[in-house]
């Protein structure tokens, strides 16, 4: 059990979120953003974890336990929508994917 | 402020994290990329581990790094990436991509500075949550949110069955 203050854990959670956030706005390819969407899940996660730290409640890890639950059912989707897209534009660039209609291959 | 060898293991651990997180988002070939992340996840739950919540880092390990990110690196190797794959990802990370994402994430930083530089309130708490307590809770007052998030899980299981049916077109 460490004796910090509430900041320091939070600020590692911002820079994690700023992290993801940059590999999901600079990246194209779709792996690489479920990726950056993963990692800024998982801070947020920790961000609920410092504040169960915090007040000394258990609510912070129940969160924990949902922000997880969340992640496995989104990645769950991300991944077979990432493969279906696959299979149709063989690439995984997610700007081939602008046209709202089906492609003609 | 006295600095124990625990927080010497959290400040170990964060930033074992944060580079293994930077690296992982600006490599080329996917699987090095996914395999950093999981290096920080194992990072992460140290992390929790030292914030005195031992159930949440045994989950960290279990179900993030152990279930959905092995999950995740078995439909990366499915994807059958070559080397023309990687050398064109490759080609797209260029210095100039990283100038208005860096600029962005610099104003979202400054504002959560000013954020944590306010001095309000106590200190924290510092105590061990067992993984009884979270239990304990979890399952009596908070068990309507259990049951909504297996319906999510549900709804998760039913999308990724009807998506990943082969289709009658054939594609």
């Amino acid at each position: 059990m460490v004796d910090l203050s509430w900041q320091v854990p939070t600020a590692l959670a911002s820079v994690l979120f700023i992290i993801g956030l940059l590999g999901l706005l600079a990246r194209r390819s779709l792996v690489f953003v479920l990726m950056s969407i993963e990692i800024m899940l998982n801070a947020v996660a920790l961000l609920f974890v410092t504040a169960g730290m915090r007040w000394g409640s258990p609510d912070g890890q129940i969160m924990f336990i949902f922000v997880i639950n969340l992640a496995g059912a989104e990645i769950a989707l991300g991944l077979i929508l990432l493969l279906r897209l696959r299979t149709r534009l063989t690439t995984l660039d997610s700007d081939a994917a602008n046209l709202l209609r089906d492609v003609q291959v | 402020m006295n600095v124990s060898g625990f927080d010497l293991v959290f400040y170990g651990a964060a930033s074992f994290s944060m580079v293994t997180t930077a690296v992982a988002i600006t490599r080329s070939n996917p699987v090095y990329g996914l395999l950093n992340f999981v290096l920080s996840l194992l990072g992460m739950a140290v992390v929790f581990y030292t914030l005195g919540a031992p159930f949440a880092a045994a989950l960290e390990v279990i179900v993030y790094a152990g279930a959905i990110m092995v999950l995740f690196l078995f439909v990366v190797m499915m994807l059958k990436l070559d080397r023309t794959t990687v050398a064109r990802e490759a080609s797209w990370i260029t210095s100039a991509i990283w100038i208005v994402p860096i600029l962005l994430g610099a104003m979202l930083g400054g504002e959560l500075v000013d954020v944590l530089l306010q001095k309000t309130g106590p200190g924290s708490a510092h105590q061990v949550i067992s993984p009884q307590a979270v239990g304990l809770r979890l399952f009596t007052t908070d068990l309507g949110a259990v049951e909504l998030a297996s319906m999510l899980l549900l709804a998760g299981l039913i999308g990724a069955y009807h998506l990943g049916r082969p289709s009658s077109e054939g594609d």
